[in-house]
């Protein structure tokens, strides 16, 4: 029994991403056909040159024929993967599972998304049939749980707690500002962002992030073979992955101040990679900040912030784009948008362009290890993914 | 003989006042957008379950508000009620009479020994600016009944008249009924009710005199005004209808007023009850000593009247009650539930029972594997309708799809342990805390697909 990983052992070599938004001119199609070239293109590959691929897609299909019949790719292996909002990240973690136990020598993880054709405010969940007791919550009532939970066990005031929720939100837009392919490219003052019409308990228009339509994908390939498509691939050095039983809502010991799935994976993937001290040892991380009161909870399950500390470091800058440890560089779902199957690659398209000093802009300063971490559910219950990446072997 | 064994009420939380509606002093009761005339019979019938010791063999239901015109209602109360499926049950509709109706139907089958519950419980809507909409309300009311040794109220004689007369109709498919001219209902009703009246009384072998309450209900109240006149009663013999603060609750008021004045009752006043539409029913009622010690319910119908909310804005009510059309939400309208699977989880659903595994964990839903020890199978069913609750936490979720918004969503822990995600109903969003006591309740959460949707929501304690 044991969680080994894959440490080194398969690398990125090309990524293609679509500008994430509201593409009323676009299909789904239209988005894979734009995120598989651009990433062929990345890698200075041929499609024929792919052995397989795994398609993310929450809701915009089903089968992988969704992604062979929009690129007419000829009877390849196509594995539809769907995982909540952390579907995109397991079609990478699978694909590069299937190059590593040498099944494959060249695949591509792509996610999609198209949730603006619905016509409803925020996400709608297509759901099984149910016994219509369950609960209707939606996503933004589901995490709001968070912040009067946490103002309660951390003695923090409700007002105080706002100004650092707003703070994430303000950071997260000075981020998407600086990026082409974001779905809000404006700054946007912190007064208004606080004073937004309430959603959902704290939560405010801003604390959400968009709902957008959008695509991404990446190449993989042995790490040994990785300089033969490209000077510059990125190393995986851990994913792990965690599905809880939904203790948070059948315990009455579940506070909503953590994700136990969130730390349960972020560990794995720490003795995976050999990370020790994540607060000094990860360069930077793209989190699942679905909402402003996820991310600051997220600080402190990954290990970047003590317990009860994490909103003391958003105020203090450590979280900024120039801060000591830059939390979500490409504007996170918050201002880049969230087409639910796209994200987890889009997560890793910020790695694959900071790790390789290509982030224009909002490029930190020499990058060595990243984090990305992609959630799908609700607080108390969910699925949590955790990837390291690297520049450099080793 | 038989009798009354114990009985509850049930009045929901808001009221509109008849100056929201246009003028007049008073207010109605008014169910909230998640109930029905099946949701409040639940309520009222757990009151007075909760109670009574004797196995139930017969449940009654009496509404004009049936919420399915084809499927037997009194099967979801049933469910609801956690009553053994060996219950016999039947539904009793047609007109507001039919609340006492089956009340001295049931007292009947408690001659042949057996106990019965009634229950009656009415959504009484009138077209706007009409009488109905103003004098009527929504309420329910539920009786258990039995051999005479237990009762707290004996039935000491009754009588009956139906009469064929259009007076008060409503075709199927029909938003409000129609009344024919007051003066017509009066002029046929008025001497059918007297008559039945004094017929109940010989059969009681009871002087008008000796009566302790009177109990006048009907469609329309000149049908039964002339009768203290007729019977030579004095002022105080006859009971307050509760016009002022209720409203007639269709099926449900005859009971309803009958339950206020047992309430109060003293052992050996004697009471007549007459519900008169379509013809009369009348019975005639002596409290025992037994109501010293048993039957009467832990909320009066004056603690129901009491606790309530009547800021609701008549274009909110016209809304609940499906009158005014309104900009929906830009969200998708809910689901039907699933035959199948409401059918397999019928115990939670309707029931509300949970799991609670050896090691003590409990778990609503039930599960067959315990999310703490991880054993499999090892679980105890466990109901937790009663069971008091807090609020651990909540949020006001302004998104989701309400008549009623903003959804109070709230994370709520049982005092014997257990925890749920659930909606608060009856409650004002500004004053919810984190550690409010709450209780559960029995509410038609949306109809989808012309399916109604039953299933708890939590409330703060009334």
């Amino acid at each position: 029994m044991a969680s080994n990983g894959i440490k080194d052992q398969v690398a990125i070599v090309g990524m293609g991403c679509t500008a994430f938004g509201e593409h009323w001119d676009r299909d789904a199609s239209d988005m894979l056909i734009e995120s598989a070239t651009s990433a062929y293109q990345s890698a200075g590959v041929d499609p024929d040159d792919v052995d397989a691929y795994w398609l993310g897609t929450f809701a915009s299909g089903v089968s992988g024929m969704v992604f062979s019949e929009a690129l007419k790719t000829p009877y390849k292996p196509v594995t539809r993967i769907e995982n909540m909002c952390a579907t995109g990240s397991e079609a990478i973690r699978n694909a590069a599972y299937a190059v590593a136990s040498g099944a494959y020598d060249l695949v591509m993880a792509v996610g999609v998304e198209k949730l603006k054709d619905g016509g409803y405010s925020g996400l709608v969940v297509p759901g099984p049939d149910g016994d219509g007791t369950e609960s209707s919550m939606t996503a933004p009532a589901m995490f709001s749980l968070l912040a009067p939970a946490y103002c309660e066990k951390y003695g923090v005031e409700e007002s105080e707690l706002k100004d650092v929720l707003s703070r994430i939100a303000w950071k997260n837009h000075v981020a998407g500002a600086k990026n082409p392919k974001a779905q809000f490219r404006k700054e946007v003052p912190i007064e208004k962002i606080c004073n937004s019409p309430r959603i959902a308990g704290m939560f405010g228009v801003f604390d959400c992030s968009g709902v957008a339509d959008g695509s991404a994908a990446a190449i993989m390939c042995r790490a040994e073979d990785a300089h033969k498509y490209t000077d510059n691939p990125i190393y995986l050095k851990a994913f792990s992955i965690a599905a809880g039983p939904n203790e948070g809502f059948i315990s009455e010991d579940y506070d909503f101040t953590t994700f136990q799935e969130v730390v349960v994976s972020a560990q794995d993937a720490y003795k995976q990679a050999g990370i020790t001290n994540p607060r000094e040892q990860i360069s930077m991380a793209e989190v699942h900040d679905c909402f402003t009161a996820t991310e600051l909870v997220l600080m402190e399950d990954m290990g970047f912030s003590e317990r009860g500390e994490g909103w003391r470091d958003v105020m203090e800058g450590r979280f900024d784009g120039d801060g000591a440890q830059p939390i979500n560089p490409d504007g996170g779902l918050k201002s880049f948008g969230h087409p639910i199957g796209a994200s987890g690659l889009r997560m890793m398209y910020e790695m694959w362009l900071q790790l390789r000093g290509e982030a224009g802009e909002r490029q930190i300063d020499n990058p060595k290890i990243g984090l990305t971490h992609n959630l799908g559910g609700q607080p108390g219950r969910c699925v949590s993914f955790v990837s390291i990446v690297g520049n450099e072997i080793g | 003989m038989s009798g009354i064994l114990g009985y509850g009420a049930y009045v929901p939380y808001y009221r509109l006042t008849r100056q929201a509606m246009g003028s007049g002093r008073g207010e109605r009761a008014v169910a909230s957008y998640d109930e029905d005339a099946v949701s409040m019979a639940v309520e009222a019938g757990r009151e007075a379950c909760s109670n009574n010791e004797n196995a139930i063999d017969t449940l009654i239901f009496a509404t004009t508000s049936a919420p399915y015109a084809e499927k037997l209602n009194s099967a979801a109360i049933t469910a609801a009620l956690d009553l053994p499926a060996s219950v016999r049950s039947m539904e009793l509709g047609g007109n507001s009479r039919m609340g006492l109706a089956g009340l001295l139907l049931a007292a009947d089958l408690g001659v042949a020994g057996k106990t019965s519950l009634v229950c009656a419980g009415d959504v009484v809507v009138g077209g706007p600016g009409g009488a109905r909409e103003r004098d009527s309300g929504d309420g329910a009311v539920a009786f258990i009944t039995g051999s005479e040794d237990q009762a707290i109220a004996r039935v000491l004689g009754q009588a009956s008249s139906t009469t064929e007369v259009l007076d008060v109709w409503r075709l199927p498919g029909d938003q409000f009924a129609r009344q024919w001219e007051e003066r017509f209902g009066v002029e046929v009703l008025a001497p059918v009710s007297l008559d039945t009246a004094q017929r109940a009384l010989t059969a009681a072998g009871v002087a008008p005199d000796q009566l302790t309450s009177v109990i006048l209900d009907a469609t329309n109240k000149r049908d039964v005004a002339g009768i203290p006149k007729a019977l030579g009663l004095e002022s105080g013999q006859v009971a307050d209808m509760l016009a002022d603060n209720l409203g007639r609750c269709g099926a449900a008021h005859a009971g309803l007023v009958l339950a206020n004045v047992l309430d109060t009752a003293q052992p050996g006043d004697k009471i007549l009850v007459l519900s008169t539409a379509d013809g009369c029913d009348a019975v005639v009622l002596e409290v025992t000593d037994n109501i010293k010690s048993s039957g009467r319910p832990k909320r009066t119908v004056q603690h129901w009247l009491a606790s309530s909310n009547n800021e609701l804005a008549y274009n909110s009510y016209l809304k609940w009650r499906g009158i005014l059309p309104f900009e929906p939400p830009r969200r998708p309208d809910p689901d039907r539930p699933s035959g199948p699977i409401m059918k397999r989880h019928e115990r939670w659903k309707y029931a509300f029972c949970g799991s609670r595994c050896e090691c003590g964990q409990a778990h609503l839903p039930p599960q067959r594997a315990c999310v703490k020890c991880r054993s499999i199978d090892k679980m105890k069913e466990e109901r937790f309708a009663d069971e008091p609750c807090k609020v651990t936490t909540f949020t006001l979720d302004h998104l989701a799809y309400s008549l009623q918004p903003p959804v109070i969503s709230s994370v709520v822990d049982f005092d014997v342990g257990g925890r749920l995600a659930c909606e608060l109903t009856d409650a004002d969003p500004g004053e919810v805390k984190i550690g409010n006591r709450l209780e559960m309740t029995f509410r038609r959460f949306y109809t989808g697909q012309g399916v109604h949707n039953y299933f708890w929501k939590a409330r703060p304690q009334r």
